[in-house]
């Protein structure tokens, strides 16, 4: 068993290498052409299978493609051949059967030796909730006593950008306004749910892919070896902005990390203090239209007027002129058989608040009233 | 022998109704024949309205995704058209194509005078035109076409569907049964009516595979109108299947749907297979090679596509010991297929072979297949299979296993047996041409989507990042180059319909068959009366 054993891992690390030559002497092109190796064990694990099964398809192909064009060249009637007449031969069948199983089995030794590592999560030093939402990430950290942290990762492209009216930035679509922050050389483990239809969580340097399910949480888990900032995209169709919903990973040192970490932590009891402060009508507009660009102008459009009949208009629409409290109750639980999320366990009451007030008092609305964080609490500790 | 007896049946039920004329004058002749050849036909016209209906999704695709940035349509708009695209290609034009191939060839390859069951042959068509009718009308609907894929997966296609989810159900159901006749009466008429002496292991390869893609057929077509029919039951009786709010499962549906999806990815490539193996013996003027072993290994796949759906769903979260039998099962797969390539190569090997138009496909079919062919080896490994995972590379994976692969032989049988169809030759030239502009056009359009996916592109969005832009509009003029170089294809056959060389009953210098034993165009009625068999029945 042993030499055996030795010659079999030679022959595998000197396949391994051969790309690793061939990778390096095309470096410029690679980026464009072939799958990262990454920046993670498994990454590169990934990597060396990716390459050795191309390789061994590769020389497959040049002997099957081989003979193939050797009898096309040689064995053409024009040429004077004449027909042979063989037809059978269970030799060769069985020969040709079982060459295939041993390349087979010999492709699948490594392979479950990467899947039993990829599946193994054990032993993580940080929790983080990943959330899919038609269509942004939620990203909740879960290993900490204090205040929670948590946030949404929304597309940071313009319109303008996607629409040709603006030039199109170094990262378009790939960029995000707060990305996931992790430490770096830390065993991270991602839990993946989602609150609507299914996403799919990826980063290609990461080779972490996992769908996001309702009703389901999923496992994956990282040990990221350099800084830097790693982008992905959501690849499950999960609706009209599916290819809108990015994946950006800053990965920093454990110092800078922790201080980000207390800086959100303060953060959210600031909000936490908002919910209680005196709002003005003018200030909740105010806070409402940055939010409303975020979550609602995707289907309500810009000036309101939304794309009927999946997504309806708000100017003067029944709802938005109607009785705060439906308003309210939609904005909060959602419009169940619709498009339309529940946004209550999405956004804080400071959002919530804003938001449903500029929908009244904007967009072509005046209604003139409004509901303050403080009554979105209430309403919303009362459901509990 | 029994297939004796309900042949002579077939003889007094003749002579009763008097059928031995020709056919009827005016639109009945197509809306009431029961005529195996007619309806054959009637499913490749309606396939090749098909084929250009879907490819012109494709275009729009293509053409929003030239460039970066959203030029041409909305998102919404897009995921209409992919899905479109996807449903209208596969179950309007690949799977009628082989259905109506069959038709044609089928009896007239073992000898039958028609299908064992006319009358539900005329159903099975017609049923078909108002089920595409159905789901094509969406587009014109204010909710818009299905926006959810082909493969539809819950809660996007239930809670979070377009209303006209509805006509997308219904439509599939019709289509369901269509296929679930359709492959009744093909096993109906494989198993009964073959001419005496014709013996399961002497049946034309065409035959043996579609026989078996007849079975794969009833057992996972019902499996789909029970994943449709619980859409169905989530949308508007208020169950949850698929709802997880409701105490649902939404893996359970991908469970479902890809038990009936990955058998019909056989469905669509099975026949292809057997009408390779009736061409390229043909061309190389020598038997096929390994015929049994050709067989076998049809019915091994067969077998190993019922055992390997989950491996579209290495991303779902399953258990290690699901990604580990699902991997292995699917990479068992390349043995069957690769004996198959094996055979293909073997029969050219020492043969004697001439280019015409239906052998140029069947080469490209062999060549390109087995790219198809290795990169859906590299999917069968899990751990890489997750950075490929819904990328291009995977598009690229099925378009070249689809395209140059079941549409490559569908063309290749149109021209292959176009002069017994219609009795003329079609023009060489223009075949050659239009060879080689869909094959120059099919890889610059699929080739380049390999890199896009290795590098990082997900399938199915319309606007992309900015490294991806040179392939993609590399892949782009490919699209247009393939998709209208098609038009010359509905050229030639109008051109061999209305004239050409008289074509001999034999056609080609070394066919070999029963369907070259009947003149060209083939009469109305064949074998009314069992043939005999000559020397050398399959390759």
């Amino acid at each position: 068993m042993q030499p055996k054993t030795k010659i079999f891992s030679a022959v595998l690390s000197a396949c391994c290498l051969f790309p690793y030559q061939l990778a390096s002497a095309a470096e410029d092109y690679r980026e464009g052409i072939n799958m990262p190796v990454g920046v993670t064990e498994i990454s590169r694990s990934t990597y060396d299978l990716h390459m050795l099964i191309t390789i061994i398809c590769a020389l497959i192909g040049v002997v099957v493609y081989g003979v193939l064009i050797w009898s096309l060249v040689k064995y053409r009637k024009s040429k004077g051949a004449k027909a042979a007449d063989f037809h059978e031969s269970t030799t060769i069948e069985i020969v040709w059967t079982l060459i295939p199983i041993l390349i087979l089995v010999a492709m699948a030794i490594p392979s479950t030796g990467v899947l039993r590592q990829i599946y193994d999560a054990s032993e993580s030093e940080m929790d983080i909730l990943i959330t899919g939402y038609q269509w942004r990430w939620q990203y909740s950290y879960l290993d900490d006593e204090g205040e929670e942290v948590s946030f949404f990762s929304n597309l940071a492209t313009t319109d303008d950008q996607i629409n040709g009216l603006d030039e199109k930035s170094e990262n378009y679509l790939l960029e995000v306004d707060q990305p996931l922050v992790i430490p770096v050389d830390t065993k991270v483990r991602f839990l993946l749910t989602a609150a609507d239809v299914i996403h799919s969580w990826w980063v290609p340097d990461f080779a972490v892919k996992k769908d996001a399910i309702p009703g389901f949480i999923n496992e994956s888990w990282v040990i990221v070896e350099e800084t830097g900032t790693y982008r992905g995209q959501c690849t499950e169709l999960c609706g009209q902005d599916h290819g809108f919903m990015p994946v950006v990973v800053e990965v920093v040192e454990q110092e800078e990390f922790d201080r980000w970490y207390a800086e959100r932590q303060e953060e959210a009891a600031a909000i936490a203090e908002l919910v209680n402060q005196e709002w003005t009508m003018e200030s909740l507009v105010a806070q409402g239209e940055t939010v409303y660009r975020t979550f609602c102008m995707a289907c309500h459009q810009q000036n309101g007027q939304g794309l009927p009949p999946a997504f309806p208009a708000l100017t003067g629409s029944p709802l938005t002129n109607g009785p705060i409290e439906d308003h309210i109750d939609v904005v909060l639980n959602g419009a169940p058989g619709t498009a339309m999320a529940a946004f209550g366990g999405q956004l804080n009451e400071v959002d919530l608040a804003a938001v449903i007030t500029y929908e009244r008092n904007a967009l072509g609305n005046s209604v003139g009233d409004m509901v303050t964080p403080a009554e979105i609490f209430q309403i919303q500790s009362e459901s509990e | 022998m029994s297939n004796v007896g309900i042949l002579d049946g077939h003889d007094t039920h003749h002579d009763d109704h008097d059928h031995h004329h020709g056919p009827a004058k005016g639109i009945t002749r197509w809306l009431y024949t029961t005529n195996h050849k007619d309806i054959g036909s009637l499913y490749l016209w309606f396939s090749l309205a098909m084929f250009l209906l879907g490819g012109s999704f494709a275009l729009i695709i293509r053409l929003e995704l030239f460039q970066p940035g959203l030029q041409f349509v909305q998102p919404d708009f897009f995921n209409q058209m992919t899905t479109m695209h996807g449903l209208v290609m596969v179950f309007g034009a690949v799977m009628p194509a082989f259905v109506g191939l069959a038709n044609w060839m089928i009896p007239m390859m073992i000898g039958a005078p028609d299908m064992a069951l006319p009358r539900m042959n005329n159903w099975s068509f017609w049923i078909l035109p108002f089920a595409f009718a159905m789901l094509a009308s969406t587009l014109l609907m204010e909710a818009g076409a299905p926006n959810f894929g082909w493969t539809f997966y819950a809660p996007l296609s239930t809670t979070y569907a377009p209303e006209t989810v509805t006509f997308f159900i219904f439509a599939i159901h019709i289509m369901g049964a269509s296929s679930i006749m359709g492959s009744i009466n093909i096993i109906a008429t494989i198993q009964n009516l073959r001419a005496p002496g014709m013996t399961y292991m002497k049946m034309p390869l065409f035959v043996w595979t579609w026989l078996i893609t007849a079975y794969l057929l009833i057992a996972v077509m019902p499996v789909l109108a029970g994943v449709v029919t619980m859409m169905l039951f989530d949308i508007h009786f208020g169950t949850s299947f698929f709802n997880a709010a409701g105490g649902g499962d939404p893996v359970l549906f991908q469970h479902v749907f890809w038990f009936f999806g990955h058998p019909e990815v056989y469905i669509m490539i099975l026949p292809a297979f057997g009408i390779i193996s009736e061409i390229i013996p043909t061309f190389s003027r020598k038997r096929l090679f390994g015929y049994d072993s050709m067989v076998y290994a049809t019915s091994s796949i067969a077998f190993l596509s019922f055992i390997v759906w989950a491996h579209h769903m290495f991303t779902t979260g399953m258990p290690l010991a699901g990604e580990l039998f699902f991997m292995y099962a699917t990479m068992m797969i390349a043995v069957p297929t690769g004996v198959k390539v094996f055979n293909w190569i073997s029969t050219m090997f020492k043969g004697s072979i001439t280019f015409e138009t239906p052998m140029l496909f069947a080469i490209a079919f062999v060549v390109l297949f087995t790219m198809g062919g290795f990169t859906g080896l590299m999917l069968a490994i899990a751990p890489a299979d997750f950075q490929y995972h819904d990328t291009y590379f995977v598009v690229a994976h099925f378009h070249y296993v689809l395209v140059p692969g079941a549409v490559f032989s569908i063309m290749a049988g149109a021209y292959y047996w176009l002069p017994k169809w219609t009795g003329n030759m079609f023009d060489e030239n223009l075949g050659k041409l239009h060879f080689w502009l869909s094959f120059v056009g099919i890889n610059i359009l699929f080739f380049p989507q390999h890199f896009l996916g290795l590098a990082g592109m997900p399938r199915r969005i319309p606007d992309y990042a900015l490294q991806f832009a040179d392939y993609n509009m590399i892949s782009s003029i490919g699209a247009f180059l393939f998709g209208f170089s098609q038009l010359l294809f509905v050229f030639i056959v109008i051109k061999c319909i209305r004239g050409g060389k008289q074509a001999s009953s034999e056609v080609w210098e070394s066919s070999h068959g029963l369907e070259w034993t009947v003149p060209s165009p083939a009469p109305y009625h064949t074998f009314t009366t069992p043939p005999e068999l000559p020397k050398r029945v399959h390759s």
